[in-house]
């Protein structure tokens, strides 16, 4: 982490009228945010991705947010439909996507509005406007863009427009599909980035299409440069520290994946839910090289299901989801609980309830995931916090599964699932990968549910296992596995169950806390949240305040240590991306308050009385909004 | 191959032999007189001649009467929830095609609840048996009317008799993508109810057996036509279906010659209302394996998944520029 966040400084742009000639002196800069945004398959998207991948090789710390309408096809120029990318580059380690935007490629200026209406960019932000609608032969079209020109300019943001189509056409006949490379070659320009990288990307991106489709993105990208070196009057420079270590840049989405490969696991059941399913979609393409299978279920009930068959009678198996079909699942989940059988449950979090928000970032998911099922149905709950995270939780909840026989529920959202962060490229190693499936004869008289008394483990017993023959069953039964009619034994069950829970809990470690150990305010937080939370403690505590900040990668169990933990702070509160009654209304007091998720954990478990703060806007929180929200609460 | 000895291949015989015993778990807890006890019968049969070995097969089942199957077997079992057992059974299979994967499902775990699993199972054609044990009523829950009730049966939810047409297992199953093994047999005449259960387990392929059964608790004279009267009975034979014995053909003369592989007249036979067809309607061995389709030939090695993991990481890796030069 970076321990010293730094004002971005912008040196003011001269305006439109650039001596093209001057040779410019790039203005350093800590970091800046950037936006291409565009209509659908346009390619912003890929514009933003080759952009950050760049920055990332220069040795800049990135972080790139996916920019996702809800349909495929939006309508063309629709506010609503505005997709791209969205980069932020450092010069020091960048752990969230951070707050508004400095610089915006629109390429056309209804998207813009979009972003305008949704308060993401920075007062004062550079925006680089594709000028072709200006001439629109559709009289609407061109009013519509002087309109909305006209509102930006007076709003105080510095508009340069740039007639990206014009250039492109002197190029090549189908300026759509290639824009965004043009693009690209400006942004590198006003970087100050490596074009050689940026050329590698285009021949990474479009090496298995013919070389005449990579030559002409390259001429595009040079093209891009040229024009802006040529027509833009600033340029910025953001210093570099290149890696001593190789980086992996993927999404939360593929690192999830590669967690499933390196894990040992054999079987991905899945059925397509926004926006869990990329993953499945990257699993499908490489996983069948070391001996996986990806299995497309008839539905979400039938991919649990199938998952479950699949862990009963081989290795621990994963099923892909996301809030909705996470619903579908709880039946089976709950027998995966009962009959003791291992299984991962990943769950990439949207706005819910219902349909929600599919492609928006929520962690609506958590008590559902803890408290889900029916009757009492003990499962682990994990919640990476970072891409890094979202790698290696995968293989430590199939160790998990397999240790406890347990159901292991990952928890991720929609901001991990599409955003990109560097992280050390993991060392494979042979203990990630699952043990070959148990198929020893059974000593004789052992029995397929030998509960341990103190720890509620017991041996699983695995069909080819000569003398192991038993029935799982989700009715309630008895070491034997035979159904129990005696009311007894299923409470001796149930506490086994829960047992398993305390034996894995002995295990965990204290969370770590961000900050010192004592101090005014402890916030706490989970999931994609962290970064966030972190850079707004680094910013108060460089202002002096003694704030600090604990997060949660176990959420059932919780992990011991907490609640001394909270008792060196003044106040505790949580922020979270899930519903909170606001005590500001008027009908909201301390009897009837909802609050959110982790914080009626905590609440719940230690008697302590911690507040909470939460913003579902379908948009990672930044971190400047929980800057001003610990502001608030420490000031109260 | 390996080549045993006359006394290693006796050993191994005498090791492999087993009892009905050897089959057997419990005492049912079925009704008197219902179907469920025969097809056990068949099924514990069947087992101990084709030498299955217990802990290599296993009974998967849903919920409802029938779905207490897997409890009075002696092998590996799994009694899961309602309607799911066929997607249990796909996983199973998947992940371990050496194992022998049995399928026990009622009319509403089947045709009801899990009907979607029902039409995929069909369409996936895993290399599994599955044994519809059709009672036209939910029993476990107290006598309410199922997909498969006659029109007018009267039930605790449909009192004043059912309102729709009985939904037709074979008829649906036929008409499905991929359908390669579909037989109809009846709970009373426990020979050929065997033959049909060993034809099904003989099948590559998804073997779907629709037993025709009587619940004597809910419905106990719904099949009193068909079992006072043989000739309702269609017996459908054939040199490569069913072979009907001297004994059976006395008392079912209603027979009809009919070739498994023609789905067109199978469809026609299904649809019958006057008679229960009993037999083969269809068999398709050609039809591919969803396991088959879907199993790597490759062996799944740890050195198999560095390789694999590591030229992932490579697509997506930023090297130091050292190590970048180093590498080329």
């Amino acid at each position: 982490m970076n321990e010293t966040t730094t004002q971005t400084t912008l040196e003011r742009p001269a305006g439109k009228a650039a001596s093209p000639a001057a040779k410019k002196t790039p203005v350093r800069l800590q970091e800046h945010i950037i936006e291409i945004i565009s209509d659908s398959g346009e390619g912003a998207q890929k514009c933003g991705q080759s952009l950050g991948a760049i920055a990332a090789q220069m040795g800049n710390g990135i972080w790139t947010t996916e920019i996702i309408p809800a349909e495929i096809r939006p309508p063309a120029r629709s506010v609503a439909g505005a997709s791209g990318n969205r980069i932020r580059i450092g010069a020091g380690y960048i752990t969230n996507g951070g707050d508004e935007t400095d610089l915006v490629v629109a390429f056309n200026e209804q998207v813009l509005l979009g972003r305008v209406r949704a308060k993401e960019l920075k007062p004062g932000c550079i925006i680089l406007l594709e000028s072709m609608w200006r001439t629109s032969d559709d009289p609407k079209i061109a009013a519509s863009y002087l309109e909305t020109y006209a509102r930006v300019v007076a709003a105080g943001y510095k508009v340069y427009e740039i007639p990206m189509e014009a250039e492109c056409r002197t190029l090549v006949s189908d300026p759509r599909r290639g824009k965004n490379m043009f693009a690209l070659g400006m942004l590198c320009q006003l970087y100050s980035l490596d074009l050689k990288l940026a050329a590698d990307q285009i021949v990474l991106a479009f090496g298995k299409k013919d070389q005449s489709v990579v030559d002409a993105n390259i001429r595009l990208l040079e093209a891009g440069q040229k024009w802006a070196e040529a027509n833009l009057d600033f340029c910025y420079s953001i210093p570099a520290v290149r890696s001593t270590e190789p980086q992996l840049v993927v999404n939360g989405n593929t690192a999830l994946a590669l967690g499933v490969l390196a894990s040992g696991m054999e079987i991905c059941a899945m059925y397509p839910i926004t926006p869990a399913t990329s993953a499945s979609h990257y699993l499908s393409e490489v996983f069948e090289n070391v001996g996986g299978i990806v299995h497309q279920a008839e539905d979400e009930i039938a991919a649990c299901a199938f998952a479950i068959g699949a862990s009963y009678a081989s290795k621990c198996t994963v099923t892909i989801t996301s809030g909705p079909g996470y619903s579908l699942k709880q039946e089976a989940i709950g027998l995966a609980v009962m009959g003791e059988i291992p299984l991962v449950v990943v769950n990439v979090q949207r706005g819910g309830p219902s349909t929600g928000q599919p492609t928006k970032m929520e962690q609506g998911d958590l008590m559902a995931a803890i408290f889900g099922s029916h009757g009492d149905a003990p499962k682990v709950v994990m919640a990476p916090g970072t891409i890094e995270e979202c790698f290696y939780s995968i293989i430590t909840a199939r160790k998990i599964a397999e240790t406890f026989n347990m159901v292991v529920v990952v928890l991720t959202d929609a901001g991990l699932a599409t955003s990109q962060q560097p992280f050390r490229r993991p060392q494979f190693n042979d203990s990630w990968l699952a043990p070959p499936v148990d198929q020893s004869p059974v000593p004789a008289g052992a029995r397929p549910y030998d509960w341990d008394e103190n720890t509620g483990l017991a041996r699983r017993f695995i069909p080819g296992q000569p003398g192991g023959m038993h029935t799982l069953t989700g009715l309630a039964h008895d070491r034997d596995s035979h159904v129990a009619y005696d009311a007894e034994i299923n409470e001796q069950t149930l506490r086994f169950r829960s047992l398993k829970l305390a034996a894995l809990q002995k295990t965990l470690k204290a969370p770590p806390v961000f900050g010192d150990p004592e101090g005014d305010l402890l916030v706490v937080g989970w999931g994609s949240t962290k970064g966030a939370i972190e850079e707004a403690v680094t910013t108060l505590r460089a202002e002096g305040h003694k704030v600090s900040s604990m997060h949660l990668q176990f959420l059932q169990p919780l992990p011991p240590g907490i609640k001394e933990i909270m008792q060196g702070f003044k106040q505790v509160m949580t922020i979270e991306s899930n519903w909170s009654d606001r005590p500001e209304d008027q009908i909201i007091d301390e009897s009837n308050r909802r609050y959110s998720s982790v914080a009626i954990l905590l609440r719940a478990r230690y008697l302590v009385d911690v507040d909470c703060w939460s913003e579902v806007k379908g948009q990672p929180i930044k971190p400047g909004t929980i800057r001003r929200v610990m502001l608030k609460k420490l000031n109260k | 191959m390996n080549m045993m000895s006359a006394t290693e291949c006796l050993l191994q015989m005498c090791d492999e032999h087993f009892e009905l015993e050897d089959y057997q778990s419990g005492v049912p807890r079925w009704c008197t007189g219902c179907g469920d006890n025969a097809i056990l019968a068949a099924v514990q049969r069947l087992c101990r001649d084709e030498g299955l070995r217990p802990e290599k097969t296993v009974f998967v089942s849903g919920i409802g009467c029938s779905s207490r199957f897997p409890h009075y077997m002696k092998t590996y079992g799994f009694h899961g929830i309602h309607g799911r057992a066929l997607p249990v059974a796909e996983g199973v299979k998947m992940a371990r095609p050496d194992l022998t994967v049995f399928v026990n499902t009622g009319d509403g775990d089947c045709c009801s609840i899990g009907a979607a699993h029902w039409i995929h199972a069909i369409r996936y054609n895993m290399n599994i048996t599955v044994f519809l044990h059709d009672n036209q009523i939910y029993g476990l829950t107290k006598k309410q009317a199922s997909p498969t009730s006659p029109i007018g049966t009267k039930s605790n939810t449909t009192p004043r008799g059912s309102y729709l047409e009985a939904l037709n297992p074979l008829s649906v199953t036929l008409g499905v993508q991929n359908v390669s093994f579909v037989a109809q047999a009846v709970d009373w005449a426990p020979e050929i109810l065997f033959d049909i259960v060993k034809a099904a387990y003989h099948h590559k392929g998804l073997s779907f057996v629709r037993i025709v059964q009587r619940c004597p608790e809910w419905l106990p004279k719904m099949l009193d036509p068909w079992l006072h009267d043989p000739n309702k009975v269609q017996l459908l034979h054939h040199e490569n279906g069913l072979q009907v014995s001297a004994g059976m053909g006395r008392v079912y003369k209603n027979q009809l010659q009919h070739d498994p592989l023609d789905i067109d007249r199978a469809r026609e036979i299904a649809s019958s209302h006057e008679t229960i067809p009993v037999g083969i309607l269809y068999r398709n061995p050609e039809v591919p394996c969803y396991e088959d389709l879907r199993r790597p030939d490759t062996l799944r090695t740890p050195e198999l998944t560095r390789a694999g993991f590591n030229r992932e990481l490579d697509k997506y890796t930023v090297w130091p520029q050292d190590a970048k030069a180093k590498a080329a």
